[in-house]
Order: C-alpha cells, then structure tokens, then sequence
C-alpha cells in the first residue's frame, strides 16, 4: 500500500502541489474547486479521474482548455462511474498481463458527480459499481441543486427550498419531499466506507478521503457543496455558510465502515439553531414569513431527530 | 497467462460462439457487457473461457447496456483492447455512449447481433438496431455467416485501432439466423489470430502516468464543428482503405477473400437486388435459378454499410437496369435507408436504374426464395419497360392488404 500524505496546516495544505487548476471556470466562491482539491490533495500517488456532465465538468475541460494536471474523462451524465470502473479494469487487466506502463505505481480512481448525476440520472450506474466492488471512489459534490442548468430540483433538495422546478409561491413552499439519504443507501451496498465531509471541516475531510484511499473497493464520499448562485449568498461566504451547516447539524460529518460501523466525526462545540442555516441563504427566504414559518420548526425537529439517530447507531455499533 | 485452445481446422459454431472465440483470440483486455437476446451466447461463451483460464483480461458484468458501453468507453481511453456485445433495445439503450465513444475516438468493438426493436416486443432478427446506429459514427461492418462473423472480428479490431482511423466498429451478424445457426467455420490458432489483429497500441492513454490526457471535453459554437468534421473526414477517408488492406492481408494469411461491396452474377447483370445479411447468400442462388430461366440476375451485398462505400456501390451498379434496395428495418416516414444510399451513390453517375425498395423480414419473417423470385420478376419487368411499373415501395412476406406506397 502507499503512503500516507502527511498534512500539517492549512498553509501546508493549500500549498502542496496542484493537479486541479485554480484556472477554471467556476463560480467565484464555489466550494467544488475547494472539495476537489482538498480530495485530490490528499494523496501523493497518482489519479485516474472521471466526472459526470455538470458544474465541475463544463468549467474545467472547455477545448482547447483543461484544468487537470492528471488524467481525466467525461463521458456523460449518468456514467462517470461507470467510466471509471472501465478504467480501473483495465489497470486490473494490464497488471495481470504485465503491460502497465508505470508498473511500481498504484493510482487511484475517483469519479466526482453533482447530486443530480448521484441522486438522480446516475443513481443506477453508481450502485451497479459499487455492487461490483470497482476499487474506485465516488465523490458526490453535493450542493442540493441542478446548478449547471440553472437550479432545477434534485432529489438532494432539501424540504423548503425554493427551486426553479420547485418554486416557492403564493400556494406553494418549494420542495416538498425529504432529501434522500445517499449515504444510508452506500452503506447498505455493503461498501468498505462511506463518508459525509464538508469542505470547512478540512482535516477531517482529508482523513475521511486518506481512509477511502486505504481501503479496498468502492467508497462513496458525500461532499457538502454550497453553492453561492443557488443557495443565493455572497461568494465570500461559502466557508461561513458551511460552518452553519455543519454546526447546525444540517449536514452531520460521520462516517459507515463495512456498512454498518457508524462513527460521528464531528460534534459541534456550540449547536446552533438550523433557523441560522436557513436564514442566511435566499433559497430559504420565503420561510421567514408567517405562512411558511411552521417548517421552520419541523426542519429543527427532522435534524434533532437524525442526529440523535446517528448518535444512537454509533452507540449500538451496528 | 491465459491457456491456449486448441481449436480444429474447422470448428461447427454459430455466429455466436465464433465472435466469441475472435474475442478470445483477440485477447480482450476488457469486456464490460450486459446480457441480451440473441447476443447473449456471446458473453456467457466468453464467461466461460474465462472461468477455464482461457483470458486473462478482465471481464465485467454490469448493470445495463449503458453501464456497459460507458465502462468500455472508460476502459478504452484508459489504454488497452476492448469489446462487447448487445442486440436491439440493449444496443437502443447504447445509443447515447456510442456517439460518445466515436467522438472521443475510442477504438472498440462491438458485436451487434441484429434483432428488431419494439414495440411490439420481439426478439426476432431484423436490422432495427443496425440502423438505429447508422449516424452514430461508427464503423458497421456485416455478416452473412458464422464465418464472416469470426473473420470480420478479427478484422474489425485491426481497423478500429489503427491510429489513423481510432473510430469503434460494430460487427454486425443477423439474430438467431446467423447467430444461433451452427455451420462449418476455418479457423486460425490462437496463435495465429493474434498475430493478425496485432498488439495493442495505446493512444493518449490515461494510465500512461506520465502523461496525463484529458477525454471527453466540452466543445461549443468555437469549436464543435471542426471536431465533428474531423470525426467524419476519419470515417470517410481513412477507414475503407484500412480494411481493404485487412481484406488483402486476410486473403493472404486464410485465402478468404472479402471486398467491400460483395457482388455475385453482377459482371453482365441487368437486374440487381441490394441486401444484408443472411438474405445475401439466399438472393445468390436465387440469381443461380433464375439464370437457368434467362433472367441475368445479380446480387449486391453490403460488407461496410457505415462508412457507406458510395463509389464503390456506383460501380457495381453502373450496368444494370433496374434494382430492388431491400430494407430489413421499417423506414417509418421515408423510404428505407439502403433504398436512399443507394440513390445517392448513383445519383450525380450515369447509371439510370429504375429503382424500387422493398422492405422484409420485420421481426424475423423470413425471407423465402419466393419472394425473392417476385422481387427479381418486378425488375425484369421494370427493366424491360424502362421504367417503374411497381409501387416505389412495397413490403414482402406481409399478411393482408399490400400497403404498398407511390
């Protein structure tokens, strides 16, 4: 197995060597660039990447241009998993026949997709991987949204948000179903490690994506993306923003090992009220009004609820 | 390494277990596929050897048609040999990554075993899925037989991945006809089949390590157009003479000859049917028969339907005065797509055929040497009165009322 990178600090970190380029296309404030570089930063070895059509896909790889300084491929939509697991085959086929190029060297394989090509349109190719037991890893970046197109639901939209197919209006307050909970679904695949990081959680992001190098198969790595066209908060905000969501416990940092072991890998010192997530962002305006304001309630009780279901798996160990 | 097998002079296949086989020899080093009626004999053969140790390449089983061409795509830019399989509503399913494959450039071969497309459900042969591919961009070579299926395998992975081509290429055999039909095939030994097709030679691979590549980019207004143009400037020079080399080499190495239109009794032919398929070799003697009663009867058959080889199909049939296009697959709204390449192949030549499009075989009804007979019975009588004296269309083998139009 190869070595663990060893990162010290945040400058340490934000400076060890590129493989994602800051010159790409995405919005000012976009924490996709910030998650792929902290995933793509945490290993020395080299990477075999793939991304599925989306925000991160059309601002990084517009001909002539490319933002990647390892190999990468797009295939379409649904598939970037599936493109990647035909990639790690034929690494597996080349070693066997003794025909690799660089035969001493171990990349890894990671496939990024927005949660509309996780939750939604490649929700098939992604468990068909994982069943498999592709030794790759999926990094969902995760920002509730069909950003790309301009901010259509998914099935990560969270209850109350205002989409552009979900509109918040007169009769109606946005999104009404629940966000599906991607990571159970991973876990139950019996995937050696699933993951929720949030990109302001750095240190623990890196040591959840060091964990996915080491193991052996699919991992699955639900990243927080919060995304400042969106969402609708300033672009020098995405950091602050995510703090409300981690500490709030809107978006909880835990990990499933073998697909039952649950660890929570974060407790927030001082738990804040989700009113606070919610209020700082426009998609959630209209719930700030005294038709709507009832859900904000019922949000705080959903996350209690989750929360002190996590706490209890972790406690059973099962 | 994997085990050889040892394989008689002439083996009793059926056209799937010869592209089986082609696959072995070939040493695959991916095969991602998804099992589907009539291809599936394909890769449960191939299972097999593999779980006898006779391929040491990997071998996967996804989840769909799509999972596996988007996994043959990404093992394929990843550097290294690569075929599948699939036939009708699997290869419908394919359809979004086939166009993906050939414009990344991605050399792979995939082995189409035609069957109809529904609805109505059918798992019957016809050329649905042929033709649905048709404008995808990659090569489609045909098959009459077992033969053909295994010779054209072999063929087909030369030509796909020699660099100045790098465009897939579909192998196309007739569903159950061809595919589940067990004749008398030549075989090479392993050995010598390998040799034919030739190491793999990567191409901006992703895992060369040193060399990182990006596939798959984004290309708008600016530069779309220049790279599709590309794409079909390929298809169209490049890729006939590539395999009419391999045809020469292959003659040389099995004294197999293959051309790129197949003609038979078309050297003094006045009448001509064009067709696919398994219906080739039976329109053959059925332009024997008819030469005993004085009807000089010849026969075309599509080898390359894409690239389609137009100067080529003009010069077969520069001579003959009237022929019949036959279309397996329902045209739904135009005539049938042999009928329209055939008319403009000829149209700017000096060939002034009457010509007529008849349409067969839907779902697998099979085409008889009697309805062949009426066919070739139309074009002498259209031949003899210079033109058309039977409707531009017209369906053969169909219960009921013709239904024929113009």
């Amino acid at each position: 197995m190869s070595e663990i990178k060893k990162i010290k600090n945040l400058k340490e970190f934000s400076t060890s060597a590129d493989r994602f380029e800051g010159a790409n296309l995405l919005c000012p404030g976009c924490a996709h660039s910030i998650i792929v570089r902290e995933v793509l930063n945490a290993t020395n070895d080299d990477l075999i990447l793939a991304a599925s059509t989306g925000c991160l896909e059309v601002c990084t790889a517009v001909y002539p241009y490319t933002s990647w300084d390892a190999s990468w491929i797009h295939v379409g939509f649904e598939n970037g998993s599936s493109a990647v697991a035909g990639a790690e085959a034929m690494y597996k086929a080349l070693k066997t026949k003794g025909r690799l190029k660089q035969p001493d060297r171990t990349p890894k394989f990671v496939a990024f997709g927005g949660d509309g090509a996780t939750y939604d349109i490649g929700f098939q190719w992604i468990s068909g991987c994982f069943e498999r037991g592709h030794n790759i890893m999926y990094v969902c970046l995760d920002n509730e949204v069909y950003a790309n197109t301009g901010g259509q639901r998914s099935s990560s939209t969270p209850i109350g948000a205002s989409a552009t197919t979900t509109p918040a209006g007169s009769v109606s307050y946005g999104e009404k179903k629940n966000k599906k909970d991607m990571l159970a679904i991973m876990a139950a695949h019996g995937a050696p490690y699933v993951a929720q990081v949030a990109p302001n959680k750095w240190k623990d992001m890196v040591a959840k994506i060091q964990k996915g190098f080491a193991a052996e198969g699919p991992v699955y790595i639900n990243a927080m993306s919060a995304c400042t066209t969106e969402w609708k908060f300033a672009p020098e905000d995405t950091i602050s923003i995510s703090d409300l969501a981690t500490d709030s416990l809107v978006f909880p940092l835990y990990e499933i090992i073998d697909g039952t072991q649950l660890n929570i890998t974060y407790r927030p010192k001082n738990i804040i009220p989700v009113r606070d997530y919610l209020g700082a962002q426009g998609r959630f305006k209209h719930l700030f009004t005294k038709q709507y304001e009832y859900l904000i309630d019922e949000w705080q009780a959903r996350v209690d609820a989750k929360w002190e279901y996590l706490q209890r798996r972790e406690e059973a160990s099962v | 390494m994997a085990d050889t097998f040892e394989l008689r002079d002439i083996e009793v296949w059926d056209g799937n277990m010869a592209a089986s086989h082609a696959l072995r020899q070939a040493q695959v080093d991916v095969v991602a596929a998804y099992p589907i009626t009539p291809s599936t004999p394909i890769v449960e053969n191939y299972a097999n050897f593999k779980a006898n140790g006779y391929i040491d390449g990997e071998f996967v089983m996804t989840e769909s048609e799509h999972g596996a061409m988007s996994c043959c795509i990404g093992a394929a830019a990843a550097g290294g040999r690569v075929a599948t399989a699939t036939s009708s509503q699997g290869f419908a399913l394919m359809v979004e990554t086939l166009y993906s494959a050939s414009g990344m450039r991605i050399p792979i071969v995939l082995n189409v075993v035609n069957r109809a497309i529904g609805a109505p459900l059918n798992v019957n042969g016809d050329h649905s899925d042929m033709y649905m591919g048709r404008d995808s961009g990659w090569i489609q070579i045909d098959c009459y037989n077992p033969q053909n299926v295994y010779d054209m395998n072999l063929i087909a992975f030369r030509v796909s991945e020699d660099h100045d081509v790098r465009l897939p290429a579909m192998v196309h055999q007739d569903g159950f006809m061809t595919s589940h039909t067990a004749q008398g095939v030549k075989t090479l030994s392993d050995e010598v089949a390998y040799n034919f097709v030739g190491e793999y030679k990567p191409m901006n691979d992703m895992l060369d390590l040193d060399h990182p590549v990006t596939h798959g980019v984004q290309t708008e207004e600016d530069w779309h157009f220049e790279h599709k143009a590309r794409q079909q400037h390929a298809l169209m020079t490049a890729v006939i003479p590539k395999i009419q080399a391999a045809f020469d080499d292959f003659e040389k190495l099995t004294g197999r000859k293959y051309n790129i239109v197949e003609t038979y009794n078309m050297d003094d032919a006045e009448v001509a049917v064009v067709c696919m398929g398994t219906s080739v070799e039976t329109a053959e003697e059925v332009s024997n028969e008819l030469r005993a009663q004085g009807i000089k009867a010849g026969v075309v058959g599509i080898r390359v339907f894409r690239p389609f080889p137009l100067e080529q199909i003009a010069a077969a049939l520069k001579d003959v005065k009237a022929i019949a296009a036959l279309d397996r697959s329902s045209p739904h709204g135009t005539v049938g797509a042999l009928f329209n390449e055939l008319s403009g192949a000829l149209f700017n030549t000096d060939t002034k055929a009457v010509m007529t499009n008849y349409i067969y075989g839907l779902g697998g009804r099979d085409l008889t040497k009697a309805h062949l007979v009426e066919i070739y019975n139309d074009l002498k009588a259209n031949a003899d009165a210079g033109k058309p004296t039977t409707p531009l269309q017209q369906y053969i083998g169909l219960r009921g009322p013709k239904l024929s139009f113009f």
